[in-house]
């Protein structure tokens, strides 16, 4: 039994990351081939063959897989499907808009944020904002998941699986680029980030919200925030931590000025370490805190930052 | 033209689900039920594509219980024109899944002939974000998910779609589906007057056999278990202590 696992190029670059830690996850149920399909796969094709566990590297490259677009990349999974038992993805935007067409079209369900593999058909995921995980056995002749990353650990590097070329396919020309809008920063990634530091409405506006980013920044931490955050435009819409959001799990979180709902909760309560900053003793997210500073986030954020950084210098 | 927009009824956003203490399940009964908050932000922008004058007819689908009519007529309270009930269970704990729900509106969008579907981009109950690519596979359609801008123009949706990285516009040839993101609106509330003349509105019930369609699950949920919780720490008086407690205690800085 073979596994596909679906991998995501941006601008010619693996998200190594994602990939290395859904290899974890798929390593048990047999041979892993990686399907590395863009526009410009050469140099993702040649980081994913280094990754540990990685029996062979599928290398797809044509124009119409630039943007990732489902239809296109459904297509070319399809006719690749006969060959494998399962077919999975790291739980990114990218991915559950393809796997699940690939799904219809191949008359099985989709699972989706797959935290655990039991065996070859039994999987842990979560349902209700995290509030209950249900242990799934599928009927499915391809098992067809994505996998929730934060719930597994990086494989290392080290391998040298070989690289093959495979073919797109025709282009069903469904749909059609017009533009990506993605600020490029030097910050590390969200999701891998090992501190990420989170604002919510309670840093009142956009220009506050620097004082988030500041303190991040002073910790070489990621920025996240509540969807109320992202709503009033405080932080753009790829910062929004939750259960419609990024699923994250740093070994420090620190949310501030977050009340703690529980669609917030989904995205972080897997954290090592949480500290909330709230100037309401009852907000709810101190009942997930390991440290709970009740007071206000104007005077405390500043301070923070300001001793962090006489620590680190 | 002519939108379907489905929609599911789930447990509440606000309600904080219980875990049956056998593992079979979620507890659902006596807990309050409302309309998928992704599904009314898709019912929203049919209904201002119709405000616009884009859109002349809102078709609103729901697929499970009987029960799921409360949804419906939320849906043609804001708006929608007419509504389909399809009776696929009578056990509310039976979730259908999108396979089977998008077989069942891949044969409703036969019959109807929409120019457009708009749907949730995730249910919030099962979180499976999975019914509209799954719709659009089946249709051959093109799909352009997580959206937070829709613009009609010439046979094409230009979508506006919230990823990972960002935003990524698209153009989608119609027929299409679109998922709706918690961006594109703020959905309005329903009035009294509206919710009278929903009343009046046609709602139409068919059934999973009528319409010739295999439910039958895929999967088979084995056991539903209450995550790990976490318990509340301790409170730290000062930015001092914090700091002190982050590298001494905890060693995470
Ligand atoms: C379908 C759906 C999906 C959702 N998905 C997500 C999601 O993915 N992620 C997400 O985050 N939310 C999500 N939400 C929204 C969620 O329900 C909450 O509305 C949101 O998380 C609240 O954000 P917040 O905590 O920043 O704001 P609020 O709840 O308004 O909390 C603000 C907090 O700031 C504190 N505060 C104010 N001023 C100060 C000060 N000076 N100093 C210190 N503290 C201060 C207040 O005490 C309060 O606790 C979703 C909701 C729905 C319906």
């Amino acid at each position: 039994m073979s596994v596909l696992l679906l991998a995501e190029v941006n601008q010619g670059r693996l998200a190594t990351d994602a990939v290395a830690k859904t290899l974890s996850a798929l390593s048990p149920l047999g041979e892993v081939h990686v399907l590395v399909a863009s526009g410009d796969s050469e140099a993702a094709a040649q980081e994913a063959s280094r990754l540990q566990g990685v029996s062979r590297v599928l290398m797809a490259q044509d124009v119409s897989l630039a943007h990732g677009l489902a239809e296109p990349l459904a297509a070319l999974i399809v006719s690749l499907a006969p060959a494998y038992s399962h077919i999975a993805a790291p739980a990114t935007a990218f991915s559950k808009n393809i796997l699940p067409r690939v799904a219809s079209l191949l008359d099985v369900m989709v699972l989706s944020d797959v935290t655990h593999v039991h065996d070859a058909e039994t999987f842990d995921r979560p349902v209700y904002a995290g509030n209950a995980i249900q242990t799934v056995v599928s009927a499915d002749p391809i098992k067809i998941f994505t996998v929730r990353t934060s719930s597994f650990s990086a494989v290392g590097e080290g391998g040298s699986a070989p690289i093959e070329r495979t073919d797109a396919v025709a282009d069903p020309e469904l749909s059609f680029w017009v533009e990506d809008v993605s600020v490029v920063s030097e910050r590390p990634d969200l999701t891998s980030a090992r501190v990420v530091v989170s604002g919510g409405r309670g840093v009142g506006s956009k220009e506050k919200f620097d004082m988030i980013i500041d303190l991040a920044d002073r910790m070489g931490a990621a920025v996240g925030a509540s969807r109320a955050a992202v709503d009033l435009g405080y932080a753009p819409n790829d910062w929004q931590v939750g259960q419609t959001g990024k699923v994250v799990a740093p070994e420090l979180y620190l949310a501030v000025g977050i009340s703690g709902a529980i669609q917030h909760l989904a995205g972080m309560k897997d954290s090592k370490v949480i500290v909330a900053i709230n100037k309401d003793e009852d907000a709810p997210v101190f009942r997930v805190a390991d440290y709970a500073l009740v007071g206000d986030l104007f005077s405390i954020v500043p301070e923070l930052t300001k001793k962090l950084e006489k620590q680190f210098s | 033209m002519k939108v379907i927009v489905p929609v599911k009824r789930v447990v509440d956003y606000n309600v904080k689900v219980r875990v049956r203490a056998d593992g079979s399940g979620v507890e659902l009964t006596n807990v309050k039920m409302s309309m998928n908050p992704f599904d009314e932000i898709a019912v929203e922008e049919a209904v201002r594509l119709k405000e616009k004058g884009i859109v002349s007819e809102i078709v609103a689908v729901s697929i499970g219980v009987k029960q799921a009519q409360d949804v419906l007529r939320t849906a043609l309270a804001m708006g929608a024109d007419r509504a389909i009930l399809v009776d696929a269970t009578s056990d509310v704990n039976q979730d259908i899944e999108p396979l089977a729900v998008a077989k069942i509106l891949a044969r409703l969008v036969e019959q109807e002939q929409p120019d457009l579907v708009i749907a949730g981009k995730q249910a919030i109950d099962n979180d499976l974000n999975a019914t509209g690519q799954m719709l659009a596979g089946l249709l051959g359609w093109g799909q352009a998910t997580f959206a937070s801008e829709i613009k009609i123009a010439d046979g094409s949706a230009i979508v506006t779609r919230e990823v990972d990285g960002g935003l990524q516009t698209v153009r989608v040839s119609l027929p299409a589906v679109i998922t709706a993101d918690l961006r594109l609106n703020e959905p309005r509330y329903v009035s009294l007057p509206n919710i009278m003349k929903a009343k009046k509105k046609p709602l139409e019930e068919r059934t999973v056999a009528e319409l010739d369609i295999d439910t039958t699950p895929r999967l088979k949920v084995v056991r539903t278990i209450e995550p790990p919780q976490r318990s509340a720490g301790v409170r730290v008086s000062s930015v001092d202590e914090l700091i002190e407690k982050l590298k001494n205690e905890a060693g995470v800085i």
